[in-house]
Parts: structure tokens; C-alpha cells; sequence
């Protein structure tokens, strides 16, 4: 981000943000982020952003899981180090739930929490430039890149879509 | 609050006023009510009819096994009116939780709980066979055990229980459908205020009678046995099978053309609810299973020992049915939201979960696998009036609340992909 201008403009409620989207996309004007202080619901449908494929990646890892902890148990419990628990047979099912399902729900979350982190390039370390500190308590804000010398035309799109209060910022 | 602008919390009161007192939600849109029409009458009363026919059939031919005949009155009395039960905790946890997309399906449950009271005459029922389904309420030949614990098993106690439960139940309920009924036909908050601490009351004698209950009328069958989460597994049974028949009853009345405001989103939200449950389902056998496995005292494998070796069959296909089934089919996004596999998935569920009172019953009364005629006779018959029950409630009121305070908000929101 370093050396980019961005223009941003903020609203003080989720349903005036989704209006003021749909005005700005209407002027085909080039939305480069959207930042809420929690989930909008039908954000991602009108950003028309693709399905997140980060379920995919969780289930891969907890089913990699749940194998690698059920394998793990049986091979120890039945060829490494055979133990006797209270007469129960070596290889006991019932016994290897917990840990299965233990280990399946870590790697799922594992896969989704770095995986998220990795495709998102947020995480540590990662560029961290604040543009407005209300945008974590109660402000939705629409960020444009600015390309040229349009910084000035595009606070005034934003200031007819409805923005409360519009800022540029170099970067 | 900390550098929040006086404006901004002038305007979010005003949002929050107007959520709350629903000045810009006035729908004028009549939605279409539900008329229970002859055909649907006559389907059921021929349903009714038939399950009627097979149980006296079932009963002339048992009449020597008069323990199979009553387990079967508890049976489907405790399962449908578990079911209901479910329906009314379904409405009251979401009023509860201030949810707003449960608005457009509300009815159903609602009209599903006013099984309760009907249900009970099933129950009260059971107060008769008693002799032929609880051995403690022999009293004249109990063993040490049996006689510690008969100042809370004893038949008299029990008798109370059971009338304490079901006019507790049915008159809450009730009370929750007028003041539902009564918001329909005014803007007055006050009466989704009310609703509120309802089911706050609801909630609280809920939780300790949903236990009980589960106590006196299933494990105390059998009696020298114990789980101290029993109440919980088989309330969650219930509370599933009731997802699963809001979903069925979804179906119909959407393919009878009533039902036009219910998108995916709600059914994605209750096939959610399908399958979260079943997985909490299989939580709580797993906890009560492995405890009892892992410590192997004789006292507590009894349960399990009788099941597996005489209900072999049952007993693996109880966990295969009624986890790996929903768990799989709704594991995907793309299934929650298609009602044709909303509905297989529930019909599975709701045959899981009779399967699996009827394991919890069955051992411990008739001691063999023993399905028949009878059975499914009992079953079709309560179930039809179930059915019956439920579509004339149903058609007693508007299909959806739409004075609700958050009935817009059940149209205003998707599920985040």
C-alpha cells in the first residue's frame, strides 16, 4: 500500500452503506474496501465477491485429522506400545473418540484460522494502516483508491452516496 | 463509548427506537392464511382411521402381552408430545434470544406446541398400565434398592408428577399463543414485553421439568439404573425430531401453496438447526456411552449390555441413523438450503429418533425386539393426530406474526457465505 492515496467515507448505518454501495456502483466507481465493525448481512452478495473457499480447506484438514489422530492411537496402542487398560482390548474404539475428534476440530481450526490469515494478508507484521479508529466501534466505511488527481471528484461521489463525513489519506 | 460523538448515540437511539416499535415495518401485504381444506381433513382422518384399525388389531392380538401394549400408549404419547414440547422450547429460546428470523416460520412451532395438552391425556394414560411398564411401582415386592429410592418413585408421587408436568406445560403454552395471537391484532410492544417474561418463566421450570420428566417416565423404567445426563439426551432427541418436523411441515405447506414469504435463508436455518442438533445429539450418547464403557461397573453397563446384545440391530443403526446421516447429507452449504434434502434428511431424523426412544423404552419393558403391527398401528395413530392437531391450530391464526417487533428482520438478513 505504500505510496497509494485512498479516499474514505464513512456511515452510521449498515443499510445507508449498503445504499451508498449500490450508488457508487451504479457510477461504475471502483470500490476497493469495505470496512464494518461487524458482519453485514447481504455485504458480500452486493461487493458480489466470490464464495469463500475457506470451508473446503477446513474440511480437508479436520478429516486429515481425524485420520492422523485415529491412525496415530491405533498404531501406538496396537504395534508400538501395547498397553493393558483395565482389560479393555488394545485396539478400543470408544477410547480413541476423544482425542479423534479433538485433534479433527484443532487441525480444521488451524487450517481455517491460517488459512484465513494467509489469503486475507492480514496477521503479523501485516500493513496495518488505520483510516479512521471509529471503524472497530460504530462506523461503516467505504474506502476508494485514488488514481490520478481524482481524490477530490471521488470525496464528492461519496458525499452524494450518502457519506457522513468523507477524509483523503496518503498512505 | 469512548469518543463517540453525541450525534452518533442520538442517532443509534433512534435506530433502535424504531426497530423496537416498528414505525416503518407496517406490512400492508395480506399473506395468504391457511385454510385446512377437505382433502387435507379427510387424508388425515383416514390416517387416523387406519392407525386405529391396525392398533386394535395389534391389540386384540396382544392381548396376552399387555406390557408391549402399553409400552407402545408411552411410546408415541411421550414422543409426540416430547415433539411438541420441542416446538414450544423452539419459540421461547428464540424470544429469548431477541432472534428475528425465526419470525416467518414462528407459527409452526407454536401450532406444533399445542399438542402439549392433548398429549397429556396420552401420558395420563400411561397412569394406568403403569403396573405394566415400571416395576417399582410394585410396591409390595421391591428389593433394597427400589425401596431407597421409593419416596420418589412411588405411584402417587409419580400420578402427581405427571399432572404437575402437563398442566404446567399446557398452561404456559397456552398463555404464550393468546398473547401471540393478541399481538397480531395491535401495535401495543407491551404484549411482545409480556411474551418475553413468559418465556423466561418458561424457560427456567423447563429446564428442571424436561429432566424430571425424562426421569420419571423413561429411565425410571429402568429402575435400578442411572444417568445423570439422561434428561439431557432425551430432551435434545426430542428437540431434534421437532426441527425436523417444523422442516416436514415447511414442505407441505409450501407445496400446497401457502408459505410464499419463506426463503432459503430460513430453510438454510433450520437445516442448520437439523444439523447442529444431531451433532449435539451424538455428544451426549458418546458422553453417556463412554463413561459407562470406560468404567465398566456392572450396575451402570446393565443399560447398555441388554441393548447391544438383545438390540443389536437397533442399537448401531440408533447412531448410524441419527448422526452420520444428517452429519453427512448436511454437511454441504448446497444441502441446507434445498427443501427436498431438508426433507429426506428430516424424515431420517424423525424415524431415528422414534427408533431411538423405542430403544430406550423397549428393553427395559418388553426385554426382546418385538415390532409389528401394533407398533406401527400406534404410531401412524398419534402421529395422524399430531398432524390433525397441528394443521387446525395452524389454521386458526395468520401464517406469519406480523406484528412481531423483528418480523422484518426476518426478511432484512442471509447467511454470510
Amino acid at each position: 500500500m505504500e505510496g497509494k492515496a485512498f479516499v474514505s467515507g464513512y456511515y452510521l448505518d449498515d443499510k445507508d452503506l449498503v445504499d451508498g454501495i449500490r450508488a457508487l456502483q451504479e457510477k461504475s466507481i471502483e470500490i476497493t474496501d469495505v470496512r464494518t465493525p461487524f458482519p453485514v448481512h447481504g455485504l458480500d452478495k452486493v461487493l458480489k465477491m466470490r464464495r469463500s473457499r475457506l470451508p473446503r480447506a477446513g474440511f480437508i484438514a479436520g478429516a486429515l485429522g481425524a485420520l492422523i489422530g485415529f491412525g496415530f492411537q491405533a498404531w501406538v496402542f496396537t504395534q508400538a506400545w501395547p498397553l493393558n487398560f483395565g482389560g479393555k482390548p488394545f485396539l478400543s474404539v470408544p477410547s480413541f473418540i476423544p482425542v479423534t475428534f479433538e485433534l479433527s476440530v484443532l487441525c480444521a481450526a488451524f487450517a481455517l484460522v491460517f488459512g484465513f490469515l494467509m489469503r486475507s494478508g492480514l496477521g503479523p507484521g501485516a500493513p496495518n494502516v488505520i483510516f479512521d479508529e471509529e471503524v472497530t466501534n460504530d462506523r461503516f466505511q467505504i474506502l476508494l483508491e485514488v488514481k490520478g488527481d481524482n481524490s477530490e471528484q471521488l470525496q464528492a461521489e461519496l458525499q452524494s452516496a450518502g457519506a457522513e463525513g468523507v477524509q483523503h489519506h496518503d498512505v | 463509548m469512548l469518543g463517540r460523538s453525541l450525534k452518533s448515540q442520538v442517532v443509534a437511539a433512534c435506530k433502535l427506537y424504531r426497530l423496537r416499535t416498528n414505525i416503518d415495518t407496517k406490512f400492508n401485504t395480506m399473506y395468504k392464511s391457511f385454510e385446512f381444506d377437505k382433502k387435507l381433513k379427510s387424508i388425515l382422518f383416514a390416517v387416523i382411521i387406519l392407525g386405529a384399525l391396525l392398533s386394535v388389531i395389534g391389540i386384540v392380538t396382544n392381548l396376552d402381552h399387555t406390557h408391549r401394549i402399553w409400552s407402545n400408549v408411552l411410546l408415541n404419547g411421550f414422543f409426540f408430545t416430547a415433539i411438541a414440547l420441542g416446538a414450544a422450547f423452539f419459540v421461547i429460546v428464540h424470544v429469548l434470544g431477541e432472534s428475528g428470523w425465526h419470525t416467518a416460520v414462528q407459527r409452526i412451532p407454536e401450532a406444533m406446541s399445542l399438542y402439549v395438552p392433548l398429549g397429556g391425556v396420552f401420558m395420563i394414560l400411561v397412569l394406568v398400565g403403569m403396573h405394566d411398564i415400571y416395576h417399582w411401582s410394585h410396591t409390595e415386592d421391591l428389593d433394597e434398592i427400589l425401596l431407597g429410592k421409593s419416596a420418589y418413585l412411588n405411584p402417587t408421587f409419580f400420578s402427581i408428577r405427571t399432572v404437575v408436568y402437563i398442566i404446567l406445560w399446557s398452561f404456559l403454552i397456552i398463555q404464550f399463543r393468546k398473547l401471540s395471537l393478541a399481538s397480531d391484532g395491535s401495535d401495543d410492544i407491551r404484549y411482545f414485553n409480556k411474551t418475553r417474561t413468559l418465556s423466561a418463566i418458561f424457560i427456567v421450570l423447563f429446564a428442571i421439568t424436561s429432566s424430571t420428566s425424562a426421569w420419571d417416565w423413561i429411565m425410571s423404567i429402568d429402575a435400578h439404573w442411572f444417568s445423570t445426563l439422561f434428561g439431557w439426551y432425551i430432551f435434545v432427541g426430542s428437540f431434534v425430531s421437532s426441527i425436523a418436523f417444523i422442516i416436514i411441515f415447511v414442505f407441505i405447506l409450501m407445496k400446497m401453496g401457502y408459505l410464499e414469504h419463506v426463503n432459503d435463508e430460513h430453510l438454510h436455518d433450520l437445516g442448520k438447526y437439523l444439523f447442529g442438533f444431531s451433532i449435539f445429539w451424538a455428544y451426549l450418547w458418546v458422553s453417556q456411552y463412554l463413561l459407562i464403557w470406560y468404567s465398566n461397573i456392572p450396575e451402570e453397563t446393565v443399560y447398555y449390555v441388554k441393548r447391544m446384545e438383545d438390540f443389536g440391530f437397533v442399537f448401531y443403526a440408533n447412531v448410524i441413523i441419527n448422526f452420520l446421516a444428517p452429519f453427512l447429507i448436511l454437511m454441504a452449504r448446497g444441502s441446507k438450503r434445498r427443501l427436498n434434502w431438508l426433507l429426506v434428511t428430516s424424515i431420517i431424523v424423525f424415524l431415528g429418533h422414534w427408533l431411538d426412544t423405542y430403544l430406550a423404552i423397549m428393553p427395559g419393558t418388553i426385554g426382546h425386539p418385538e415390532f409389528g403391527i401394533l407398533e406401527i398401528g400406534m404410531t401412524v395413530f398419534v402421529l395422524g393426530i399430531f398432524c390433525f392437531v397441528f394443521f387446525r391450530n395452524f389454521a386458526k391464526a395468520p401464517v406469519v406474526p406480523e406484528n412481531h417487533p423483528y418480523f422484518k428482520e426476518s426478511f432484512d438478513y442471509d447467511n454470510i457465505r
